[in-house]
């Protein structure tokens, strides 16, 4: 099954999850193909149920000892821009989207998936710029 | 009137004696080869998050000769124990000598910075016995705010005579135009300080640029 995997680490992204189960998203994943979405939460409000999402099958999960298999199976991965997570991603050698959470300090995290786009390794966003869901593409 | 000036010179003196030691320890730690010795322990620092994945990433590449590592943590952290154990277990056999520790954590992520210096003093308390009592040869660290207590004891240690610590701080793969605030705190405190962005090694002439080394 073509799977998305959707990962935070260990932060809270409650926008990027909210996001990705929008029925904008879902429809957007449909259309490309997508039969199969997990999301790991970490530390975040929101935690969506099989019922969230009518087409889709969806797991949903906070933290697991390692998020390598998930990463194997996926065929698409969207992380926020956390570097661990980035660095799992692209070892794995998966097409990454990368969704800057512009709630943080600075945001500092724009400054990496910037040059790591420029490096032509990634895609990336920001949920706020509503163009989220175009970037899902 | 005369003890008080006396009390005045004396902390004058030892306020100078204090930074013409650091110096000195600054200076020459980086000369300084705990390895040649034979086995070299090592103090992590360990953060939350992304900071434990790249530790580890660079603990990974440490050969058997960085032992005993004494991992220290925040107190609030939940996750890294499990991945340090983890990472421990997955090294060869008889290549596992480690232990755990906590101290309270700096800052918590969005603590506003005027009431992260008292936590960071807190934190100081708590790092005093412990980093005196392991005495490492090496702290590594690489951006929470957990190193800046255990690195000012490492100083500490070198600066009253009782041990050479070697400090050796790796700043984040995250930090690609600009440096965390531990960074900018460690910048001139550390032994050996790297960058992974060629962006830093231009802004910062001391650091060592290998590129990406986690």
């Amino acid at each position: 099954m073509k799977t998305v995997f959707v990962t935070v680490g260990t932060t809270s992204f409650d926008e990027l999850i909210e996001a990705i189960i929008s029925p904008a998203a879902e429809q957007r994943l449909e259309n490309r193909g997508y039969e199969r979405l997990v999301l790991q939460v970490g530390r975040g409000t929101v935690f969506p149920t099989s019922k969230t999402c009518s087409h889709i099958t969806l797991e949903t999960f906070r933290y697991k000892d390692s998020i390598a298999e998930d990463i194997k199976n996926a065929h698409l991965i969207i992380s926020h821009a956390g570097a661990g997570s980035c660095l799992e991603a692209l070892s794995a050698g998966k097409p990454l989207l990368v969704v800057v959470n512009d709630k943080l300090m600075n945001n500092h995290q724009l400054e990496l998936a910037k040059q790591l786009h420029s490096d032509s390794h990634l895609l990336y966003c920001t949920c706020r710029d509503h163009y989220f869901t175009l970037c899902t593409l | 009137m005369l003890a008080l000036e006396t009390v005045v010179v004396t902390l004058v003196f030892l306020f100078l004696l204090f930074c013409l030691r650091l110096y000195v320890v600054l200076k020459s730690g980086a000369k300084y080869k705990p390895g040649s010795k034979g086995s070299v322990s090592v103090l992590v620092a360990v953060g939350s998050g992304g900071h434990t994945t790249e530790i580890l990433r660079l603990l990974g590449s440490l050969s058997s000769a960085y032992s005993p590592r004494y991992y220290v943590l925040a107190q609030t952290d939940r996750m890294s124990e499990d991945k340090i154990h983890a990472f421990e277990s997955s090294r060869e056999q008889g290549d596992s000598e480690f232990s755990v520790f906590r101290i309270p954590r700096s800052r918590e992520v969005h603590q506003s910075w005027s009431s992260s210096v008292l936590s960071t003093v807190n934190a100081l308390c708590y790092s005093v016995p412990l980093v005196f009592r392991l005495k490492p040869d090496l702290i590594l660290c690489n951006g929470p705010g957990t190193c800046v207590p255990l690195c000012l004891v490492g100083l500490l240690l070198g600066v009253l005579g009782l041990k050479q610590v070697v400090l050796v701080y790796v700043e984040s793969l995250c930090r690609v135009q600009s440096l965390s605030l531990t960074g900018r705190i460690l910048y001139p405190l550390t032994h050996y300080f790297f960058v992974q962005w060629a962006a830093l090694r231009d802004k910062y002439p001391k650091a060592i640029f290998l590129g990406r080394i986690v």
